[in-house]
């Protein structure tokens, strides 16, 4: 028999909802502090030209406020197989519209069988970020190679766009600035390239508070994008404990309950699932 | 006076929560205090909810919105059953959680949670622990040791970073996590009143309740 699921029509299915927006501002009216809490990559980002290709470099700091979030998060974001990005600002911001814009370059693909564009991506954010005027903090930078060569773009949560031979973005964007600056030339190969990207990356990261760790680059060429995680990574924690710390005092249990649990299902191919509804 | 002191939205309720990697287990622990500001109003309040049996997920922050976003996993986890013949697997719940909390861009909930459960690599046959937190609008940050939320927050982070270790059995987990939670909510006004640990392994689910200091605000 048919069951009656018409409420299914109107479910949120995707997109952005505004059910909270008059019940934070009551509270922001009330005095509470509403301030915001998101997890902001203040963080060295940079992307250069080079002969064959693109070269992005990232560090690999998070951080919420002044504590490091993550000590090892990943910046450089995956668009398309001859696209990537680097995200700087609201680090929710930068990663929800990164994968919002990959799968409709995906769909475009599949499509049209035509080989996404970084001017195409850099478009669409654009106006995407143009209509949210600034609220939305992703500031990114594009870097690929299509059929129109090797392109690095700049993309700014207010909605404007920049194509340059060498961009650094962020809180450490001065020092890898001023590297770039002194040691970018024409048709630099791979080795040289990688060598100057950690250069800029590396005065970041010892420079400025907001980034840290280590450096990670990602080379785009027409065969393809190759990752080099932790590429360069000298800050590593200096004293480990080589076993489990010896506690004087162990914790006292009030109670204990062990419930036993289903076991852990492995999929094997086209098996019909028992529905069991309790 | 003390009672007029303007408070923001993440210490209106106060909260401790750690969760935490071991060897083919995983552990997530919290406090179990509800308060107003300074007054405490309940010492047996639940901030870690059960999504399936192999996943649990602990919220800090604003309680009545762990409340409502605890019923919008239950709702969503149930709808998925429904839909797919099956549980929601924890990578997939995990990354349910950071595009629920994204739909609220624009009007968060106060609410920042820690996902933690297990899944079996369907290629290798290997346990795989999930754990991931996210600020309030769904920064999805995938851990390999451990994720800490609530008041207390920078002092878990210290005594998570000293004490944690890789591979630490069920019961070696339950320990480090325990303590790691004590040290840090003993000098926090705001959570205490009680801890409860639960510590889920491929076989069971191991739910402890912790006696604590009872002398918070």
């Amino acid at each position: 028999e048919d069951i009656e699921m018409s409420y299914l029509e109107e479910l949120n299915m995707g997109g952005f909802t505004t059910e909270n927006t008059a019940r934070n501002e009551v509270l922001a009216q009330k005095g509470f502090d509403v301030k915001s809490r998101c997890v902001k990559t203040g963080t060295t980002i940079a992307a250069m030209i080079f002969k064959d290709g693109v070269i992005l470099g990232a560090d690999t700091r998070a951080t919420a406020g002044e504590i490091v979030a993550d000590k090892n998060c990943e910046k450089i974001h995956y668009m398309a197989p001859n696209i990537h990005c680097l995200g700087a600002g609201t680090a929710a911001d930068c990663e929800h519209v990164t994968l919002m814009m990959s799968r409709k370059l995906e769909l475009f693909t599949l499509n049209t069988g035509i080989e996404a564009r970084v001017e195409m991506a850099a478009t669409q954010l654009a106006n995407y970020l143009f209509n949210y005027g600034g609220h939305i903090g992703a500031y990114l930078i594009l870097g690929g190679i299509d059929v129109s060569g090797p392109k690095v773009v700049q993309v700014y949560a207010d909605g404007c766009k920049t194509y340059l031979p060498f961009i650094a973005t962020g809180s450490g964007s001065l020092g890898a600035t001023a590297v770039l600056e002194t040691d970018f030339k024409e048709d630099m190969t791979k080795e040289e390239a990688m060598k100057i990207m950690v250069k800029a990356i590396e005065a970041g990261v010892y420079h400025d508070m907001g980034s840290g760790s280590n450096v990670d680059l990602c080379v785009i060429t027409k065969e393809g994008a190759q990752h080099y995680r932790n590429y360069v990574s000298k800050n590593k924690k200096e004293f480990e404990m080589k076993d489990i710390y010896k506690f004087q005092k162990k914790p006292e249990v009030l109670s204990t309950k062990e419930i036993p649990i289903s076991s852990l299902i492995v999929e094997e191919g086209d098996q019909p699932m028992e529905l069991q509804l309790n | 006076g003390i009672l007029s002191r303007k408070m923001s939205i993440d210490t209106y309720n106060g909260s401790s929560m750690i969760g935490m990697i071991g060897k083919d287990c995983i552990a997530i622990a919290s406090d179990t205090r509800l308060g107003v500001q300074l007054k405490t109003i309940d010492t047996n309040f639940k901030k870690v909810f059960k999504a399936t049996d192999h996943c649990l997920i602990g919220m800090t922050g604003l309680a009545t919105d762990v409340q409502t976003l605890a019923s919008v996993f239950r709702y969503k986890t149930h709808l998925y059953k429904l839909r797919e013949g099956e549980e929601i697997r924890a990578s997939t719940f995990s990354n349910l959680v950071a595009t629920t909390l994204y739909e609220k861009r624009l009007g968060p909930y106060f609410a920042d949670p820690i996902v933690a459960g297990l899944e079996k690599d369907h290629k290798t046959g290997k346990i795989v622990p999930v754990l991931a937190t996210y600020d309030l609008i769904g920064c999805y940050q995938k851990c390999s040791n451990f994720a800490v939320g609530g008041t207390s927050q920078n002092m878990l982070y210290g005594a998570c970073e000293s004490y944690w270790k890789e591979n630490m059995e069920p019961d070696e987990l339950f320990e480090v996590i325990s303590q790691c939670l004590f040290s840090s909510m003993d000098r926090d006004c705001l959570s205490g009143w009680g801890a409860e640990v639960y510590i889920l392994t491929p076989e069971k689910l191991i739910v402890k309740r912790l006696k604590s200091r009872m002398d918070q605000f």
